[in-house]
Parts: structure tokens; sequence; C-alpha cells
């Protein structure tokens, strides 16, 4: 068992106005720290019955590119937990 | 002339764009997001609606549908294509269009009567317009803040890709007060506003949006 998880999130210069709106609440909310920005992205978490091979992890970085993320806009990382 | 008008599951405006279709003289076709025949048509609308609910990113899944398919190359060999609000989101997703559009500014779904100027009559879809002219027409949509890096900015300023802006306020924070580009080609479209529910004052804001699909059929008449 595995799970290859792709985190996407909005390039540094596209205007995220929900991470903002998020970043405006925490210190309503009375939380100690205060961010200087707060950034939303979203996950994708495919789950396997084996460990991936560099081939199908090279194929999953493909779908990332090109399905799970637009790259006009958002960057990706992926990771393997195992 | 036909002009073809897709339907993907979730599209809400692909009545009021054949409609308009018929308004300019042409001849609507219907175009199924499962099939990938074109059926001859000279020109294509991507309606406005919910493609696939918006799922993972508004027009990320329809732009791998079946018709996509077909009308992708087609587009890149000059066949006219027309992208209205979610069909503007489809084709920057297909990368027929530099680009894309995100979460309006203020996070909330805007539904106004919206004034645009014309910025570019050269293109398929505004040759019957005059440069400057504005019209307002409806606004409706969650995710229309236009967004784009730096160049490809210049770039379209500089290649006269815009085709309108927002008059007086700039409702969802797109770059530049962008409403709607064009492809360097000019034969792609996408408006975010909607010129299909602007064509007959009984039904509309004006009759000023007909002229976005009069440019097409009668300049191939």
């Amino acid at each position: 068992m595995a799970r290859v998880i792709v985190d996407v999130v909005l390039k540094d210069e596209i205007l995220d106005p929900q991470g903002d709106a998020i970043s405006r609440a925490l210190p309503r909310m009375g939380f100690s720290f205060t961010p200087t920005a707060v950034r939303q992205g979203k996950s994708f978490i495919l789950s396997l019955d084996h460990a991936p091979s560099a081939s199908e992890l090279k194929e999953i970085e493909n779908a990332a590119a090109t399905l799970l993320s637009n790259p006009v806009i958002e960057t990706f990382t992926i990771r393997v937990e195992n | 002339m036909r002009v073809g008008v897709v339907t993907f599951p979730g599209t809400l405006d692909d009545h009021d764009a054949a409609r308009a279709v018929k308004y300019a003289g042409g001849e609507p076709v219907s175009l199924w997001h499962g099939d990938t025949d074109l059926k001859d048509v000279a020109g294509v609308i991507l309606p406005g609606g919910f493609s696939y609910g918006d799922y993972l990113r508004c027009g990320a899944i329809a732009r791998f549908s079946p018709i996509m398919s077909s009308i992708i190359p087609a587009a890149e060999n000059g066949l006219p294509v027309l992208g209205i609000c979610n069909g503007f989101q489809v084709l920057c997703e297909s990368h027929l269009l530099p680009g894309a559009l995100t979460r309006n500014v203020g996070l909330h779904f805007l539904c106004r009567d919206q004034e645009i100027e014309i910025v570019n009559t050269q293109s398929a879809w505004s040759g019957d317009f005059t440069r400057g002219q504005r019209i307002t027409i409806p606004l409706k949509n969650g995710e229309g803040s236009y967004q784009c890096d730096d160049k490809t900015l210049q770039e379209l300023e500089e290649n006269n890709q815009v085709i309108a802006r927002y008059v007086g306020i700039n409702p969802n924070g797109s770059r530049n007060a962008i409403a709607g580009i064009t492809n360097k080609q000019g034969n792609v479209v996408g408006i975010m506003p909607h010129p299909e529910h602007a064509i007959d004052a009984l039904t509309g804001p004006s009759a000023a949006g007909l002229a976005f699909f009069t440019s097409l059929v009668r300049a191939r008449v």
C-alpha cells in the first residue's frame, strides 16, 4: 500500500482571494500568530496497492501537470507515503 | 451559415446561444460533448454554465471531452470559436487562449448588468462593433477574474488581443479590467459577460450583444 500525494497551489504572482480572506479571519479569531500571507491550495491523494515504480511516478507527474494542475496559474509537488 | 453550440453536462446557456445565432441570421447546430463530429459547422460557441459541475477547476474536465478533441485542432487551424463565461474558462484550460480565470476578488458570485468597452474590432466575433463602443450586457460568474503573468499581459496589450474591458468598476479583479480576449489569429474569442443574454430588449438589458453573433454570420454569408 502506498499513497501518492499531489499538492497544488496557486503561483505566488496569482491573486488568491480565498487565502487573503483566511489571512484576515485569523487575527479576528484571536490567534496569537499573524501570518504575513496565507495561500490556499488543494491536495490529491492517489492510493495504490503497491509502492509506485519510477515510471508510474513519471506518469503521475504527467497527470499532475496536465489535469490535476493548470500550469498557467498553479504549481504542484508530489510526495509518496509508503 | 451553420454555427455549432456545444452542450456539456452542466451547460446552462446553450439555448440562449442558439437563439442568438438564429437572431443573427445563422443556423444553430447542437454539438454534444460526447461526440467528435463537428457537423460541418463554420463556427463554434462554447456557452456558459457549470460544465462537469466546475469540478477540479472550471472548464478543466470539459477540456478533455471528446468534442474538444475535435474543436482544439480545428480552432488551431482557424475555425472561429467563441467561449462565453464557462466557455472562456474552457478555452483557457485548453490553452487556445492564454491565462486563466480565477475566483472573483470579492469571493462573491456576481450577477449584474455590466457595461463593457469594445477594444478590438478585428476578431472573427467583434467586427460589427465600432472601436470604443460601450455596451451593457449581463455578467454572472463566480470565477471571472482574468489572471496571467506580466509577460502574457504585455503581449496581449501589444498585439491588441484584448476584446473588451469592464467600464466603471472592475467587478471581479481581472488584470487590466479584461472582460474578453482573443488569440493572435483573431478566430478564438473568450468573453466573461454574456452577449447571448442581450440580443432583444424584451429579455435583456440591451440588444447590443447580438453584434458578436452577426460579426461572424454576416462576414461569412
